[in-house]
């Protein structure tokens, strides 16, 4: 499979103090993050980044942007696979408290007013969710470190929407041909995104940005879904992201920035909203036609039908006149993906994503052990008829606070209650504990994280920084300036300079 | 939205199927639930509105 990578901002909350300042926690969870890692972590490497470049072809004004575009420095050398040398930094310029480096090759750091866990680049579903579960344990493990060395609590919550009008975001990144015309990827792409969350939605409580109408929906994201294609990402959220920062030979390659998805703590969920993505991605870059039958009419306003229709019946207008259900979308896109199945992860997606396919059809609750949404709404069902009267025959009433309660403990990680389901033997798991637990520690071995991961845990000493395509060193040298190793190729795991120093 | 039941299961044109009597680790599973149910019913008799109504996050991406 292509190489993939997942981030996550999570929710977070001290439990004593309700308006304690989230930016403030998120730079202590960093931290405590960066204390709990010891001496294998490094700082963030802000030279390469380019947020202001947009997948369509134009490049922002550094003016006109907002300022929550503007990640990066001026300085920036895309000489691809080479060692460049670069001045030393004043410490003023340090961002070093709010980002770690990790062994495993991904970075923590507070991004707007959330800690977020980017994970390292991955080349199939099942080490998408491997290492993401992973960043649940690295979050998790640093609250605990941050209760322990501030004598405060911290709550972390792997949702998207706080119920009051705020969201936050599961991203997804897919690494592209930059050979496939970006208006013809946004286009057959867009009928997958909208429709693929009746696998991959987490579920959630209110409907509406500020949950101002009772009920349940299957997703997190969707009612924050207001354009078709975009460059932005806090307001205006589109379908389709349109940043263009491959952190990759941009000659080569793109970076797919999926910002629609909800977060999961369902493995088959993480694994299929990966997997079948990467698969539909493959049918356009081979300029597959048959995506084009699929075209939605609206897809804005199927966004929000799509996740509102619990039964997975409602009709969705299609351009070409005629009509599909989400589950007919998904299923004519699964026939089109058999033919671009490379190796065996691959076929385990296709394999899963008609067995989901057909339990969802078949009988909605035969899924709840791997779709998160349909797992929530059961326990919440459940809770429901718990409190049913003669008077109030379908218990409690969505509008209930109980539910929405539920809803937030249902992503609470240590305790949650989907972990608490997991617990239970009521959820299908695709990766081990185990698996999980060695993810913490090391780098995929099959990507460049493996170098970034490697040369953190091996050497720190002589690391300034990181970032996703450079190692930044600082040695003993004549020339006396840092040495920016450059991994313009996302697929390449070794690197002469750096297999040297971490020892072979 | 689509008419949900007590169990919130979506109301089906034909009656149900009879649920079929569950398997021994089906049943474990159940009763596993079962308690979960019982101790959220307990923590969230008390304080479900306040701890909804102070989950307040800033916007995000």
């Amino acid at each position: 499979m292509r190489v993939v990578g997942i981030e996550t901002e999570y929710g977070i909350v001290d439990p004593d103090e309700p308006r304690a300042n989230p930016i403030l926690m998120s730079s202590r969870l960093v931290t405590a993050c960066r204390a709990w890692a010891g001496e294998r972590t490094t700082r963030w490497d802000y030279g390469g980044e380019d947020p202001l470049q947009d997948q369509r072809g134009f490049r922002r004004s550094r003016s006109g942007a907002s300022s929550d575009l503007l990640t990066d420095a001026p300085e920036y050398d895309d000489r691809a696979g080479q060692v460049t040398l670069r001045r030393r930094r004043g410490s003023w310029e340090d961002p070093a408290h709010l980002n770690a480096v990790l062994a495993n090759g991904a970075r923590f750091y507070v991004d707007h007013a959330h800690p977020e866990y980017s994970g390292p680049e991955v080349t199939s579903a099942h080490d998408a969710v491997v290492w993401d579960r992973a960043g649940d344990r690295i979050a998790h493990t640093a609250a605990a470190r941050y209760a322990q060395d501030e004598g405060e609590r911290v709550e972390l919550y792997k949702n998207n929407v706080d119920g009051k009008g705020a969201s936050y975001g599961t991203h997804e990144n897919f690494l592209v041909s930059r050979g496939v015309d970006f208006d013809d990827l946004a286009r057959r792409l867009t009928p997958h995104l909208v429709t693929r969350q009746v696998f991959a939605g987490a579920g959630r409580v209110g409907l509406g940005q500020f949950g101002e109408e009772a009920g349940f929906q299957i997703s997190q994201r969707a009612d924050y879904m207001e354009a078709e294609v975009g460059l932005e990402t806090t307001l205006r959220r589109p379908i389709v992201n349109t940043r263009d920062e491959p952190h990759a030979a941009r000659e080569r390659y793109r970076r797919l920035h999926v910002i629609i998805g909800d977060a999961n703590l369902f493995d088959v969920a993480t694994f299929l909203k990966v997997g079948t993505t990467s698969l539909v991605l493959a049918a356009i870059e081979a300029d597959d036609d048959r995506l084009d039958a699929l075209e939605l009419a609206a897809p804005v306003e199927a966004v929000s039908t799509v996740s509102r229709d619990l039964a997975l019946r409602a009709p969705l207008e299609l351009a070409s006149g005629e009509r599909a259900t989400a589950l007919e979308v998904q299923r004519a896109l699964l026939e089109i993906c058999r033919t671009y199945v490379t190796d065996e992860g691959e076929a385990r997606v296709i394999a899963r994503w008609e067995g989901v396919l057909e339990r969802l059809a078949a009988d909605l609750f035969s899924a709840a052990r791997e779709v998160e949404w349909v797992a929530k709404l059961q326990l919440l069902g459940r809770m429901r008829a718990r409190h049913a009267t003669p008077d109030a025959p379908d218990g409690l009433a969505w509008g209930d606070a109980r539910l929405a309660a539920m809803d937030l403990q249902w992503s609470r990680l240590g305790d949650g209650l989907a972990e608490r389901l997991a617990a239970a033997g009521a959820v299908e798991r695709i990766a081990t504990d185990d698996e999980v637990e060695r993810a913490v520690a090391q780098a995929p071995s099959d990507t460049r994280a493996r170098l970034r991961g490697g040369i953190v845990a091996a050497r720190p000493d002589i690391v300034d920084a990181a970032g996703w395509s450079t190692i930044v060193l600082d040695r003993e040298t004549d020339h006396g300036h840092l040495e920016v190793v450059h991994l313009d190729e996302p697929h390449a795991a070794d690197h002469p300079l750096l297999d040297a120093l971490m020892g072979g | 939205m689509a008419q949900l039941n007590a169990q919130g299961q979506p109301y089906e044109d034909d009656a149900p199927e009879p649920a079929p009597t569950p398997a021994p680790a089906a049943q474990a599973e159940t009763d596993a639930i079962d308690d979960l149910l019982a101790e959220i019913d307990g923590s969230l008799q008390v304080n479900a509105e306040q701890f909804v109504r102070s989950f307040v996050q800033k916007g995000g991406q």
